[in-house]
């Protein structure tokens, strides 16, 4: 069972449908005692840094999260889901999981629109079956203003824009994506399947 | 770097696709979700669906579109028309839609653009602007799906929607929309040069040099096209094929 955890307000149902689609079950995360049910978590990425916490926070969520992530459950961070897991942010002020180094800044860029919104490439830096049947360079659907900064040896894929910034890390039971896997269509869809199916944890 | 997107827009009413591709088959021909399948195995960057519907049930029947849509159509789509409220926004979203396009509502009320920002993220916050030009050579908003003059100036309010939080603006020359005789260049690039934001082009667009000149001279981050596409004038691997042969970067 895939437990979607739902912390604020936004799309999540894509990410539902997507796992629906790949013939596996899932079950909305609302309170901490359905995460004890689980056996996959997922974290989607919609509204704000702060708002997110605030949320997660409130719903007694964040703490039963946390002490699942420490014993090992494998967790898909996406988009804003990946930028929760470090400790501070340029977009807010409040202070995230702190469960990875590093932090999470604005594109500051002159020469780029902002938000960075559409299809780009994702160019895989090592070998992992997390990627299992996606081509390196293929496209996935990024909508984001902040990028994470982190320790190089959990960096397993990268992205240009401007500059270059990590776009997939991956650290023990840990799987983090600055894109949206659930819009990325058919490669998105695998992603999704290579996380489920669990290799790239051996 | 970010592929330049091509984003079909799709008219329903009630439910039911009223502009769309022409299919052969009748039984498919008003469908959402085949519209959306159709579109994203051909290539497409988004979708763009216009609630043009002008009851409540109408409203609720789109609803039920969005959710069959996001169930099996895994690409970002927008939804636009008729939304005026912080819940019309999450009921939209908490059913499938990406984004939604707000238009005379955010003239109406511009908190709407800010407290949607502030809530579900300026990232699927879109400003939907009708542009026509002026005497004067500058361009004045229009709202009410193009009806009703407002005497803002589309530059300023462009960058005001962007302070505001919108992620996107949807940017429609209402002199050019229907005429097949290309986008409005000077229009598409005095904003786009003057936000920070992506500018999505729209109207007017007639044939493939059109597209190009929206990106290249118009520096649009996307480009919206409807007629088009639906009655297969173009398909989407030829304007991609051309657009790349051009030296446009596009997802193929």
């Amino acid at each position: 069972m895939v437990g979607v955890i739902k912390y604020g307000a936004g799309n999540i149902y894509s990410v539902s449908s997507a796992i629906k689609f790949l013939g596996e079950k899932f079950v909305l995360v609302e309170n901490p005692e359905i995460i004890d049910r689980v056996d996959f978590l997922i974290l989607p990425g919609v509204g704000s840094f702060d708002s997110g916490i605030e949320n997660l926070e409130k719903t007694g969520i964040l703490e039963k999260l946390k002490y699942r992530l420490e014993l090992g459950i494998p967790f898909l961070g996406i988009c804003l889901g990946l930028q929760l897991l470090f400790n501070v942010s340029e977009e807010g002020k409040k202070e995230g999981f702190g469960i990875l180094k590093g932090e999470v800044v604005k594109f500051k860029n002159e020469e780029i629109k902002i938000p960075h919104m559409g299809w780009n490439k994702v160019e895989i830096l090592k070998d992992n079956k997390i990627f299992e049947g996606i081509v390196n360079n293929s496209f996935f659907y990024f909508a984001h203003s902040y990028y994470i900064k982190t320790q190089e040896d959990i960096i397993v894929g990268k992205t240009k824009y401007g500059i270059d910034f990590p776009s997939v890390i991956i650290k023990d039971n840990i799987v983090g994506v600055q894109f949206h896997p659930e819009k990325s269509g058919k490669m998105g869809l695998l992603f999704i399947k290579n996380f489920l199916e669990g290799k790239w944890l051996q | 770097m970010v592929t330049v997107r091509i984003i079909p827009c799709l008219d329903v009413k009630d439910g039911k696709v009223v502009k769309g591709i022409h299919f052969e088959d009748i039984r498919v021909a008003g469908d959402p979700v085949e519209n959306a399948s159709f579109y994203s195995k051909e290539g497409a960057d988004e979708l763009v669906f216009l609630d043009i519907s002008a009851t409540i049930e109408g409203r609720k029947t789109m609803i039920d579109a969005v959710r069959k849509v996001a169930d099996v159509v895994f690409i970002p789509f927008t939804v636009g028309g008729g939304i005026s409220s912080l819940n019309d926004i999450e009921i939209l979203l908490s059913n499938g839609a990406d984004k939604i396009s707000i238009n005379t509502a955010a003239v109406k009320n511009p908190d709407l653009i800010k407290e949607g920002a502030k809530k579900f993220g300026s990232q699927c916050i879109v400003v939907a602007i009708d542009a026509k030009k002026t005497e004067r050579e500058t361009w004045e908003v229009y709202i009410e799906s193009g009806k009703k003059p407002t005497g803002i100036d589309v530059l300023d309010w462009a960058k005001k929607v962007e302070d505001f939080g919108a992620g996107e603006i949807l940017l429609t020359s209402i002199d050019r929309d229907g005429t097949q005789d290309g986008y409005d260049i000077d229009l598409t690039r005095i904003v786009s040069e003057n936000v920070k934001i992506p500018v999505i082009a729209s109207g007017g667009a007639g044939k493939l040099e059109h597209l190009y000149e929206a990106v290249v001279k118009g520096k649009a981050s996307a480009v919206l096209i409807a007629s088009l596409l639906h009655f297969r004038i173009l398909t989407i691997p030829q304007i991609k094929k051309y657009l790349r042969e051009k030296g446009v970067n596009v997802r193929i």
